[in-house]
């Protein structure tokens, strides 16, 4: 576990293997870990999850994890990347569950149905490869060309307060979501890097090069 | 930096394109109409062609867990589930909600569910209020009788029930399923093309993603189904695990061909 940069926060939320692989594969430093010393003292920080919002806060608060990620993440400004769920966690609350967020990012987590015209006939959950869309240059995205393809599976989005903080986008049904969001040093993404083949691993190797900084424009 | 440009919000993605891939003993076989299982190779090679090739997603389906009354190899999934760079969605033996929890903590985005979902459809509801509708897949293998009705079958195709597939679809996507894989037993292997008028209408009777499965033989089959039925995945097992009039096995997928039929 020492010396290890890249901490992948386990908290019995799924999906923890392939992104630990994933790193590996690109020849990143990475582990899966809920202990607290460890986490502590890692570089860079990744909440994953696939499942229910309000287990996610639970099981953050049952392993005693959520007083070190918000110190490290809001005192220390680590890098951390969001991934799916772990990206809906770190907003200000879900439609999908009656637990507040950890409420780093100004944003909120609302069903994919949410400003969608009642009219519109969209299947649900949104399954599948889609591209993203981005006006904002980020150290995140470098690399990533227009072809870029990413695997998305879930039925909530994530709407940001702040325009500003809307990193990518992508367009499912007749409107587009915010795929990816980036506020100083944490970014959160709805698809799964760790299974998006060599665009997923093109973004993981980006994260494990980001200082975190505010503004990413400097990095171009 | 990213040249991830604007105007790319309105090109529409390519509809996925899956192997299906049937695991008994530990080890892939490739089944005719859900019987005649002839032997394939190794998982794991399998998934690293498929890694190799930047296939859509995989689904790995053991076919003998529920008919032998014994647990997923958790072992094994996780192994293959590691060395899988894109989704992977897994089913046999899914009958309680910590094989649910375990098979998705071992990296495996979506768990199918097939036989336990007829004898509890209770079972899929509190799967999908736990884990996420998103990580639940219904898959429904149906039959036609000899009156050319549709009916369930469970058990890997063994025991057939009274059930009608879109009843049965509706009823799963009420339940909490988020997807539903509608598996042609009459076409399994046979490579004639999907059955398009079952999939159309399980697909026209739910709002959620519907997977066709069952007689792809070529990548024109795939064009078909998506052209005429709203159908948002197409899976195959023989297509991508034989080649040629001898059922010579040769894994592989078409990634060259479908950009060329849908673009990239």
């Amino acid at each position: 576990m020492c010396g290890s940069v890249i901490a992948v926060i386990d908290y019995d939320m799924g999906n923890l293997g392939s992104i630990v692989n994933m790193f590996q594969r690109i020849g990143i430093a990475a582990a899966a870990t809920r202990d607290p010393a460890v986490i502590a003292s890692a570089e860079r920080l990744v909440l994953p999850g696939v499942g229910a919002f309000d287990e996610g806060m639970e099981n953050l608060d049952k392993l005693g994890l959520a007083n070190v990620l918000a110190e490290r993440v809001l005192r220390a400004r680590v890098p951390i990347l969001g991934i799916c769920l772990g990206m809906q966690l770190m907003t200000l609350k879900s439609d999908e569950g009656r637990k507040p967020g950890l409420a780093w990012i100004n944003a909120d987590t609302v069903h994919y149905r949410a400003g969608v015209a009642a009219t519109e006939r969209l299947r649900l959950p949104h399954i599948g490869w889609n591209f993203i869309d981005s006006s904002r240059p980020h150290p995140l995205l470098d690399g990533l060309h227009v072809n870029a393809r990413f695997y998305f599976v879930h039925s909530y989005k994530v709407v940001c307060r702040e325009a500003g903080d809307v990193l990518a986008e992508t367009q499912y049904g007749a409107q587009a979501f915010t795929s990816a969001y980036a506020h100083g040093n944490i970014a959160g993404v709805q698809f799964h890097p760790e299974k998006s083949h060599r665009f997923g691993a093109q973004l993981l190797k980006n994260f494990s090069r980001w200082s975190g900084d505010q503004e990413g424009a400097a990095h171009g | 930096m990213g040249d991830v440009r604007p105007g790319n919000l309105l090109r529409t993605p390519r509809p996925r394109v899956i192997p299906v891939l049937l695991l008994k003993e530990n080890v892939l076989y490739k089944t005719v109409r859900f019987r005649n299982a002839t032997y394939v190779g190794d998982p794991r090679i399998a998934v690293k062609i498929f890694n190799d090739k930047g296939a859509d997603e995989i689904v790995l389906l053991d076919i003998a867990a529920t008919c032998e009354r014994r647990k997923p190899n958790f072992k094994l999934i996780g192994e293959i589930a590691g060395e899988c760079f894109m989704p992977m969605a897994y089913g046999g033996g899914v009958r309680e909600i910590d094989d649910v929890r375990t098979i998705l903590k071992l990296g495996v985005e979506k768990v199918v569910i097939n036989t336990a979902a007829v004898e509890n459809p209770g079972f899929v509801t509190e799967a999908a209020r736990i884990n996420g509708s998103s990580s639940v897949v219904v898959s429904i293998d149906a039959r036609r009788t000899l009156f050319g009705r549709y009916r369930v079958c469970t058990h890997a195709g063994t025991r057939r029930t009274s059930l009608d597939p879109v009843a049965f679809a509706r009823r799963m996507a009420e339940a909490g399923a988020g997807e539903i894989l509608i598996n042609s037993i009459d076409r399994d292997g046979t490579l004639k093309g999907y059955d398009l008028s079952l999939t159309r209408s399980v697909a026209d009777a739910v709002d959620v993603p519907v997977v066709a499965c069952g007689g792809a033989g070529s990548v024109e089959d795939f064009r078909t189904v998506f052209r005429e039925t709203p159908a948002s995945a197409a899976a195959a097992g023989s297509f991508f695990v034989f080649q040629g009039p001898h059922r010579a096995v040769l894994i592989t997928y078409p990634t060259e061909e479908l950009e060329v039929l849908f673009g990239a």
